[in-house]
């Protein structure tokens, strides 16, 4: 882990974790008459180095916000700040790693994580990072394999290795591990929780997955619709819960605190009975 | 965010090229449909297959000529109608001696390629203009359009009064018969990159120049070269065009001063030649097509 690290391939970037303030943000989509709002009143405050998990039903618009975080989606109303300034455009101080991994067919794994690389490294000590990235996310044996010679797991974890090349002061990942199975799964949430605790960065971890919320954030957000029990014409998800989980990580999944929150953050996501 | 609105051709296949009439063949297919999928594949057995297929695909020409002789051979056609394969090779032999010849295919080879390396370049430049930016695409895809519904061949009247009769004409009319197909095709493929692809990249800082070549121009070399196949036809299909009109050399030049002589041997032998160095042609552009569409597809 601490090669990645070393003074030698980040000092280029000395990034810090930067805060992330969502301000009054909604956002609709579709034409005039027929719009559609996806997100309203979305109002928080990330701590810079904090770990922030977003859960939300299928369609909710947690992808909708990264986006606007990432400056690639701007909002009807309201604003992202990231250490105090308005996102405006594609936002240099983020990285994203996309729900779907995104790679340049025509390129291979390396020359893809390379594409993550901030504009001030050098060649060497860029080459040198990426190629650690990849066996970091155990892919250095294919590092030379096209994206359609890997298979979906593969190029999720070679999209995840791209956002961490770029050392970002805030790093989006849109439900990175979502493809993977159960043990690399794990691997991966605890190569994300090395690589964020030798390098400060703040993470909006978008996830279908409450356990893995519940190993992996500071705290937990929940979007979805905030019904009040009558249509009242307010359609769209906004925050429905915001909680910090309890315990320093690694967690205890079998603690019972865990247990209390992971029935109340599932029935608020509409499964019940667990 | 800009919407699209109106709906756009996408496009064009192979299968379309092949069903205008590109000289899309039996290798080039099976070299398309193998390229994807799996971990190294079998490169020998691929060029053993190749080299297969290729002389399968040399049964019909060679049906073709053993029915030629036999018909002329019996005397079914007499020979003013249709000179035999022998006759034909004699023509070809003559016009050596004298030679003549070397100078009909070189003459017009170096035409072709002239007309089509000039309107492949000017068709890139024009078709990554206005297939990246909307400001040039609004202004000027109207007027390009209206351009490329004119018959290229109506502008010969026109280059022969401004330029005159002779190889510069020549090679403008070849020019623009290259430009358009190449234009349109890499306009078309510009418009249809994955936003997907383009948007990771830009979210990484490439943008300009580096997201044209590290992203855009890769995603449309297959359709690049498919509008260069067809721009090569187009090339040779206004060779002749602009020798039967007026020339004094050149395999177009053969034709016309043939059916003056009443010479089919001759005619049959330009033919021919036209047939061997079009589809030569278009092999040797096809083998670097194969090569761009491992490297970047
Ligand atoms: N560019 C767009 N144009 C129109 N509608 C959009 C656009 N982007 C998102 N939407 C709509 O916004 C809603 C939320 O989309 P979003 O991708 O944010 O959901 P999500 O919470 O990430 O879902 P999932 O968990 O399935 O990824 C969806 O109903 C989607 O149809
Ligand atoms: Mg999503």
């Amino acid at each position: 882990m601490t090669a990645v690290l070393a003074p030698g391939t980040t000092r280029t970037t000395s990034k810090q974790a930067l805060g992330v303030h969502f301000s009054g943000l909604g956002r609709s989509f579709g034409a005039a008459g027929s719009r559609r709002a996806v997100l309203r009143d979305v109002s928080v405050e990330v701590e810079p180095g904090e770990i922030l998990a977003i859960l939300g039903t299928s369609g909710c618009g947690k992808s909708t916000l990264l986006r606007a975080a990432a400056g690639l989606d701007v909002p009807d109303s309201g604003e992202v700040l990231i250490d105090g300034t308005p996102v405006s455009g594609i936002d240099e101080r983020c990285a994203v790693a996309f729900q779907e991994p995104r790679l340049l067919p025509w390129h291979t794994l390396q020359a893809n994580v390379a594409i993550g690389l901030p504009k001030s490294s050098s060649a060497s000590a860029g080459k040198a990072k990426v190629l650690e990235l990849l066996k970091l996310v155990g892919l250095d044996a294919f590092a030379k394999h096209r994206p359609r010679e890997v298979s979906g797991g593969m190029a999720q974890r070679t999209s995840l290795a791209r956002a961490l090349a770029r050392n970002p002061g805030v790093l989006l990942l849109d439900e990175p591990f979502g493809a993977l199975d159960a043990l690399t799964r794990i691997r991966m949430q605890d190569l994300l929780l090395d690589i964020h605790s030798a390098q400060p960065t703040t993470v909006l971890l978008v996830t279908h997955d409450v356990d893995e919320a519940l190993q992996l954030a500071d705290r937990i957000l929940v979007l979805g619709r905030d019904d009040d029990g009558h249509d009242d014409g307010r359609e769209g998800s906004t925050i429905t819960e915001l909680v910090t989980v309890p315990g320093a990580r690694p967690r205890d999944r079998n603690s019972a605190d865990l247990g209390a929150l992971r029935s109340s953050l599932l029935s608020l996501l509409g499964v019940t009975g667990h | 965010m800009s919407s699209e609105v109106g709906q756009r051709a996408v496009p064009i296949s192979r299968a379309e090229l092949a069903a205008i009439g590109s000289p899309v063949t039996a290798e080039d297919a099976v070299g398309q449909g193998d390229v994807p999928a799996g971990f190294g594949r079998g490169a020998r057995s691929t060029t053993g297959r190749r080299i297969g297929i290729i002389l399968l695909g040399l049964i019909v020409p060679a049906l073709l000529l053993l029915g030629w002789h036999l018909s002329t051979a019996s005397g079914f056609f007499k020979p003013s109608q249709l000179p035999s394969p022998t006759s034909v090779l004699a023509a070809a032999v003559d016009l050596v001696d004298r030679g003549q010849l070397a100078t009909h295919i070189l003459i017009s080879t170096q035409r072709v390629v002239l007309g089509f390396l000039i309107g492949s370049v000017l068709g890139v430049v024009a078709g990554a203009v206005l297939g990246l930016s909307r400001v040039a695409d609004i202004l000027l895809t109207p007027t390009v359009g209206a351009l490329r519904a004119v018959p290229s061949l109506a502008w010969v009247p026109l280059l022969v009064l401004w330029i005159g009769i002779n190889e510069d004409s020549k090679v403008t009319l070849i020019t623009i018969g290259a430009f358009f197909p190449v234009f349109t095709t890499l306009y078309l493929g510009l418009r249809h990159v994955d936003r997907n692809l383009v948007e990771a990249a830009r979210a990484f800082g490439v943008n300009g120049l580096r997201l044209l070549t590290t992203v855009q121009l890769p995603a449309v070399v297959p359709a690049l070269f498919s509008g260069l196949r067809l721009a090569l036809a187009q090339s040779w299909l206004f060779l002749v065009a602009a020798e039967l009109i007026a020339s004094s050399m050149g395999l177009g030049f053969l034709l016309v001063d043939s059916q003056q002589n009443g010479r089919v041997d001759r005619i049959l032998l330009a033919i021919i030649l036209l047939a061997i160095i079009g589809k030569t042609t278009d092999a040797l552009l096809g083998i670097a097509e194969r090569w761009a569409v491992r490297r970047w597809a």
